[in-house]
């Protein structure tokens, strides 16, 4: 291993090897979601641990973020003098952008990462073994509610996020600077669309939603049954969830203009 | 967990409903979303130039948004063809004629639609045959150095294609 050349090979293999093995996971998952048992009842339990418990966060950090906005616009739009299209600047910002990958850092960081733990701890436990002892499939028992709710999650959160800033930048832009509210908002009804801003939010959110449940879900059900291991799993949750968000993103933004 | 069931249940409905209503009210207030998009008025113009319209631009009548360009692309008379989507319940005399228009200087192109006084009314699909270009700014100032407007500039409402710009050599 001391030779670069096939230092940079075993770590190539390995990349690929990890991919593969993610894919067959998320068959495996996908597999489970119309099968019954259906387990909506732990599908709710997830959407109560992903969902209500990130909402304080998401609201606080939305309605910093639009206050954020709509100063940094003001001084900006001040010097041109079009403070009138503040709504625009603020709401295209948070829809476009802002609003959906904001949203997924933060939903990585406070639900992947504890996603991961729980399953991590339930392996390094043998759990999920006595679960197949009992002839029950953990994929369908314990993976699917998780991945699932996150891919439902996400997008209601991003919408609260935006929905937060959009007040946010409100508060800055009227209440502190005494700019006109009317204005505010028909700036930003006149230049937000439905079909090529909000829907492509939304989808978009979406598809973090999936990547995350997947990323957290699978790194967990494979993380090294030790303390140290599960906390490794954690840690690369949260890395690996951040940077396919950012990368995702450029993606999506380059190939269909959202 | 099990035993604070109910009130986890309550608050996970709160918590949907209160995505969804984010949802609804970005996509509806904020979005401008509606259920009968299908029903617009369709009409196309052909333009000998349309300077620098885009797609997405507004279509006015008397100042008053009506609907907006939707498609803009070149005939085989290498003609621009500009298609509109507008307000269904128009009614538009046959003999409306359209001209692009530029929004103070150097702004923002748009198309205005006057209103003839024929009987007979548009219906999607149609053309609009009375169309007048843009004015580039850049062309009439070069025809006014080299002296080749001859003064034309403003009489050019006669309802015809012809626009001081297509009158240069």
């Amino acid at each position: 291993m001391t030779n670069p050349v096939s230092f940079l090979g075993y770590r190539a293999l390995r990349f690929v090897e990890e991919l593969g093995a993610m894919a067959a996971f998320t068959v495996e998952t996908a597999r489970t979601i119309f099968m019954p048992p259906l387990r909506f009842e732990a599908f709710v339990r997830e959407l109560y641990k992903l969902g209500v418990r990130s909402l304080f966060i998401i609201c606080v950090c939305g309605l910093a973020v639009g206050m954020v906005l709509g100063l940094q616009g003001h001084h900006t739009l001040t010097r041109f003098g079009a403070q009138r299209s503040l709504g625009a600047v603020v709401g295209l910002s948070l829809i476009r952008e802002l609003g959906p990958v904001l949203t997924a850092l933060l939903v990585a960081g406070r639900a992947g990462s504890s996603t991961t733990a729980e399953i991590g701890t339930m392996v390094a436990t043998e759990q999920l073994d006595g679960l197949r002892m009992l002839s029950i499939d953990p994929v369908s028992l314990i993976i699917k509610p998780k991945a699932v709710a996150m891919l439902f999650t996400t997008p209601l959160l991003t919408a609260l996020f935006i929905v937060c800033g959009l007040y946010g930048g409100y508060l800055v832009g009227v209440g502190q600077f005494g700019g006109d509210a009317g204005s505010y908002m028909s700036s930003l009804r006149s230049n937000v669309d439905f079909h090529n801003d909000i829907a492509c939010s939304i989808v978009k959110s979406a598809i973090f939603g999936l990547l995350l449940g997947l990323i957290a879900t699978y790194r967990g059900y494979t993380s090294t049954p030790t303390a140290e291991g599960v906390s490794t799993a954690t840690t690369s949750t949260v890395v690996i969830s951040s940077v396919t968000v950012l990368l995702t993103d450029y993606l999506i933004t380059a190939a269909w203009g959202i | 967990m099990m035993e604070r069931s109910a009130t986890r249940d309550f608050l996970v409905g709160l918590y949907v409903l209160g995505g969804m209503l984010a949802i609804g009210y970005l996509s509806i207030s904020i979005g401008g979303f509606s259920w009968r998009h299908a029903e617009v008025l369709k009409l196309s113009a052909a333009f000998d130039e349309i300077g620098g319209l885009t797609k997405g631009a507004p279509v006015v009548i008397a100042g008053v948004k009506i609907g907006e360009v939707s498609t803009i692309s070149l005939q085989d008379d290498f003609r621009a063809k500009v298609q509109m989507d507008l307000d269904a319940t128009l009614k538009l005399p046959t003999d409306t004629s359209a001209s692009i228009v530029t929004a103070g200087v150097l702004g923002d192109r748009y198309i205005e639609l006057q209103p003839g006084g024929d009987e007979k009314l548009l219906k999607s699909g149609d053309q609009i045959t009375f169309t007048e270009s843009a004015v580039i700014l850049e062309k009439l100032i070069g025809q006014f150095l080299y002296g080749t407007a001859k003064g034309k500039v403003g009489e050019s409402k006669s309802g015809s294609a012809t626009t001081p710009a297509a009158t240069a050599p």
